[in-house]
C-alpha cells in the first residue's frame, strides 16, 4: 500500500498547541481521526488533567491507561482505524517513572501519601514537564516486535503561553540534574521532541489574540532545544465560509446596502415587514463584513511564517461526533494527515 | 417545561454601590475576561468612581488602548478620552477628568517583580540579594504554575492597603482552569511553609523521622528520591531559601490567608465571565459551586460574546426557506456542508439570498447560545446573568471598551 502523500509524512509526534478558547482540544481529537484512518493505530494523549478528550468522545473519564475511544471510518479505498487515549498526569507519570528506573513501586505509594510526588513536582515545575512529554515521547518510541506500537501520536499540549517551557525539555531540568537517569531521561525526551519525528502544530482563530500568540509560538520554536524545534501547521478554526461576492462584501462594510431592493427581494420571498426587515438584516451583513474584513487581515499576518495553513470548518450546531470526524475529513482532504 | 430565564445582574448597581471595593472577573482562558475587566473598570470610571483595573497579560492592543505600552507593575492613568457624552466638552475629554471626580488607573501584573519587591521590603539589603540570587527562589519565582496566581493576588492586597482607589477590578490570570488562582495562593503558601519541605530542610529534627517511620518510610528513602530525581544543589538551594525567608516574616501561608480572608470580606464581588460555550460553562459551572462552597461572594455570571439577531422574528427555518425561494431553477447549492468552499467560487448569490443564509446561521448560533445558557441557569437559578453581545472586530480602543460597558445598561 503506498502512502498517501501529507504534508507531515515522517511526523510521528503531533504536538498540538493553541491559546485558550480556539478548540485545540477538538482539533488535536480531529487530527487524530485524521491520522489514524487507513489502518492505522494513534494514541491521543492529554496532559492538562481536564478530561477533554472524554468529553470530546463523549466517554466516561479516562484513566491513567491507553483505552480506545473511537474508531476511524473505513471507506471503499481505505480500511479503517483506532484511535486510543491516554489522560497523562505528572504523579502518575512519576510512579511509572520511578518504577522504571529504581524499581520504587511501593515507595512510591507512600511517597504520595507523604506529599513527596507533588512536592518534587512543586518544587522543580521542569520535572512536571519533562515527566509528561517523557509519556508522549515512550510512546511514541514504543515498538512491539519490530513495529511501533502507534504510527502516531498526538499530544493535546499546553496553551501556546506555555508551550515553549513545556517543550524545552533539556533546558528546563539542567538546573536539576547535570547527570544522572533523570538527566539521561530528559535527553532522551528532547532528542525524539527536537527531531523531524516531531512537529508543532497551531491552532487558531482569525482574530488578533490567537493569532499573535501563534506568531510569537512559531518564532519561538526556533530557538528551543537543540537548533530549534519543528514548527507544523496552523489549524485555522472556525472558519466562515465566504458568502459574499467582493462587491456585496465592500457594500456591506462601508454601511452602503440598498436597502430599498433588498426589501423588494424580500417581498418577492413572500416576506412581510418588508422594510423593517431589510434595514435588519443590512446591520447584519455590515456585521458580518466588518467581520470578514477584520479576520482576513489576521489572515495575510499568519502567512507570514510560511508555514502549512489549514481551514476547519466552523460548526454551528455544537461539536458533537459527526462535526469532529467532518474537522477530520477537512484535515485530511487539506493534506494535514 | 418553561426555560429557565435567570435573574438580571445589574452591572451598575454593582459598580455604583460605594461598598463595592473590589471587583474579581474570573472564567475560564479565551473568554474575553481582560476586556470584559477593562470594560468594566471604564464604565464605573465614567460614572464616578475612582477605579484601578489589575490586568495579566492582555493583548498588545487592548494595552495600547488603555496607554499601556510599559510593563511596569505600576498603576498608571489611562486618558479617558472621546468620551460619547455629548454634554462633555472636548476640552475636558482630553485629561482624566471623568464626571463627579472619577478616574481609571490601570497596570499589568509583573509577576517576578512583585515577588522581587516582596522579598525587598521585607529583608535587609544584603539577605535580599541573597534571596534574590538564589537558584530556586529564581525558579519559584518566574516558574512555579501558581506564582502568578499568587502574584496576582498579593498585588490585590497591596493595592486594597494604599487606599488611593475605592475600586479595584482584577482580571484573573489566564489559568488552565478558573479554581487555580483560588487554590494556587494557598498551595505555594502551604507548600513554602510545609512539614515536609521543613522535614527535608531540616533533617536533625527527629520529630520529623518519627513521622515519617508512621508511615513505614525510611527518611533515607524519601531524600533518597528527591535527590535522584531533583538533585542534590535544588534540596540545598530550597533549604537556603526557606530558612532566609523563615527569619523574614510570618511566613508565606499568613500572606495567603490575608488574601483569602480580603476576597471574602464585605465590599468584594466575584464576577465570572464566560463565553457561550460548552467549556467556558462547565468551569463557570464548577466556579460557582467552588465560591459557595468557600462562602465567597458571587454578583453574578457575564456572558460575553452573544450573538443575537435584531431580526429575531424571523426564524432560521423560514429565513432559509426563503433564501431557497429566491435561488433560480432550484439551483440547491450550499445545502449541504461540504459545498462551502466550493460555494465562494462559483456565480454570486443575490445579496437577499446571502442575507438570508446568513441570517439563518446566526440564528442557529443564537439558539444553540441559548440552550447552553439555559443549562447554566437550570443548574443555577439563582445566579444573576448579564449578556455582552459578540462584537463585529477586535476591541482595540476605548470605543470599543465602553460599547462593551453600555451592554450593561439597564432599563
Amino acid at each position: 500500500m503506498s502512502a498517501r502523500d501529507t504534508d507531515w509524512e515522517g511526523v510521528r509526534l503531533h504536538v498540538v498547541t493553541g491559546k485558550g478558547g480556539t478548540g485545540k482540544t477538538t482539533v488535536a481529537a480531529a487530527l487524530a481521526l485524521a491520522l489514524a484512518s487507513g489502518g492505522k493505530r494513534v494514541l491521543l494523549i492529554e496532559v492538562e488533567g481536564r478530561q477533554g478528550i472524554a468529553q470530546v468522545f463523549d466517554c466516561p473519564p479516562l484513566p491513567y491507561a491507553e483505552r480506545r475511544v473511537a474508531v476511524a471510518p473505513a471507506t471503499a479505498t481505505r480500511p479503517g482505524g483506532e484511535v486510543y487515549a491516554l489522560a497523562a498526569d505528572p504523579e502518575h507519570a512519576l510512579l511509572e517513572y520511578l518504577e522504571m528506573f529504581y524499581n520504587l513501586r511501593h515507595a512510591g505509594t507512600a511517597l504520595t501519601k507523604l506529599g513527596v510526588v507533588d512536592f518534587a513536582t512543586t518544587i522543580a515545575p521542569g520535572l512536571r514537564d519533562v515527566l509528561l512529554t517523557g509519556k508522549a515521547a515512550e510512546a511514541t518510541r514504543r515498538r512491539e516486535g519490530n513495529k511501533h506500537t502507534y504510527d502516531a501520536v498526538v499530544m493535546d499540549a499546553p496553551p501556546t503561553g506555555r508551550i515553549g517551557r513545556f517543550l524545552n525539555v533539556t533546558a528546563e531540568v539542567s538546573g536539576l540534574a547535570r547527570v544522572g537517569p533523570t538527566r539521561s531521561h530528559a535527553d532522551t525526551v528532547q532528542k525524539v521532541i527536537s527531531s523531524p519525528e516531531t512537529a508543532v502544530h497551531f491552532v487558531t482563530l482569525l482574530e488578533e489574540m490567537p493569532v499573535q500568540e501563534t506568531l510569537d509560538g512559531i518564532a519561538e520554536l526556533a530557538g528551543l532545544g537543540d537548533g530549534g524545534l519543528q514548527a507544523g501547521g496552523i489549524m485555522i478554526n472556525m472558519v466562515h465560509p465566504l458568502v459574499l461576492s467582493p462587491d456585496q462584501l465592500h457594500a456591506a462594510a462601508s454601511g452602503s446596502i440598498d436597502e430599498d431592493e433588498l426589501a423588494l427581494e424580500l417581498k418577492a420571498a413572500g416576506l412581510e415587514d418588508t422594510r423593517q426587515l431589510a434595514a435588519a438584516l443590512a446591520a447584519e451583513l455590515t456585521e458580518h463584513a466588518t467581520t470578514v474584513t477584520g479576520q482576513r487581515a489576521q489572515r495575510r499576518r499568519l502567512a507570514g511564517p510560511g508555514q502549512p495553513r489549514y481551514d476547519l470548518p466552523m460548526i454551528t450546531d455544537g461539536i458533537d461526533l459527526a462535526g469532529l470526524y467532518r474537522i477530520a475529513a477537512a484535515l485530511r482532504d487539506q493534506g494535514a494527515a | 417545561m418553561p426555560a429557565a430565564v435567570p435573574p438580571p445582574l445589574d452591572v451598575d448597581r454593582l459598580i455604583d454601590d460605594r461598598r463595592t471595593r473590589i471587583i474579581v472577573c474570573c472564567g475560564s482562558g479565551g473568554v474575553g475576561k481582560t476586556t470584559v475587566a477593562a470594560a468594566l473598570g471604564l464604565r464605573a470610571a465614567e460614572r464616578g468612581r475612582r477605579v484601578v483595573v489589575l490586568t495579566v497579560d492582555p493583548a498588545r492592543r487592548l494595552a495600547q488602548s488603555m496607554g499601556l505600552s510599559a510593563l511596569d507593575n505600576t498603576p498608571r492613568p489611562v486618558p479617558m478620552t472621546g468620551k460619547a457624552s455629548p454634554r462633555q466638552r472636548p476640552e475636558d475629554s482630553a485629561h482624566n477628568a471623568a464626571p463627579a471626580g472619577g478616574s481609571l488607573h490601570a497596570m499589568m501584573l509583573d509577576m517576578k517583580r512583585t515577588f522581587d519587591e516582596i522579598v525587598e521590603a521585607h529583608a535587609d539589603p544584603d539577605r535580599a540579594a541573597q534571596i534574590l540570587a538564589n537558584p530556586f527562589y529564581q525558579s519559584l519565582s518566574s516558574g512555579f504554575s501558581g506564582t502568578q496566581e499568587y502574584m496576582a493576588m498579593e498585588k490585590l492586597g497591596q493595592l486594597r492597603r494604599a487606599d488611593e482607589w475605592d475600586l479595584i477590578v482584577v482580571d484573573t490570570p489566564p489559568s488552565r482552569s478558573a479554581l487555580d488562582f483560588l487554590d494556587a495562593p494557598q498551595r505555594l503558601g502551604r507548600f513554602l511553609d510545609g512539614r515536609l519541605l521543613r522535614l527535608l530542610t531540616a533533617p536533625a529534627k527527629l520529630g520529623g523521622r518519627a513521622y515519617l517511620r508512621v508511615l513505614n518510610v525510611g527518611f533515607g528513602v524519601v531524600t533518597g528520591v528527591l535527590t535522584k530525581i531533583l538533585g542534590a544543589q535544588v534540596l540545598k538551594d530550597a533549604q537556603t531559601f526557606v530558612t532566609a525567608l523563615d527569619t523574614m516574616f510570618g511566613g508565606f501561608r499568613e500572606r495567603a490567608d490575608y488574601t483569602y480572608r480580603l476576597l471574602r470580606a464585605p465590599g468584594t464581588a466575584f464576577l465570572v465571565i464566560a463565553a457561550p460555550e460548552p467549556d467556558a460553562l462547565r468551569e463557570a459551572s464548577y466556579f460557582v459551586e467552588r465560591l459557595a462552597v468557600e462562602g465567597m461572594p458571587l454578583a453574578g455570571l457575564i456572558l460575553n460574546r452573544v450573538h443575537r439577531s435584531p431580526a429575531a422574528r424571523l426564524s432560521a427555518v423560514r429565513s432559509l426557506a426563503a433564501a431557497e425561494s429566491l435561488q433560480p431553477n432550484g439551483d440547491r447549492r450550499g445545502d449541504e456542508p461540504q459545498a462551502t468552499s466550493a460555494r465562494a467560487a462559483q456565480a454570486p448569490n443575490s445579496l437577499a439570498i446571502a442575507a438570508l443564509r446568513l441570517h439563518a446561521e446566526r440564528m442557529q448560533l443564537a439558539a444553540a447560545q441559548r440552550r447552553l445558557a439555559e443549562g447554566f441557569t437550570a443548574a443555577h437559578p439563582l445566579i444573576p446573568v448579564a449578556e455582552v453581545p459578540a462584537q463585529a472586530d477586535d476591541v482595540h480602543d476605548l470605543a470599543g471598551l465602553r460599547a462593551i460597558g453600555n451592554s450593561f445598561r439597564t432599563g
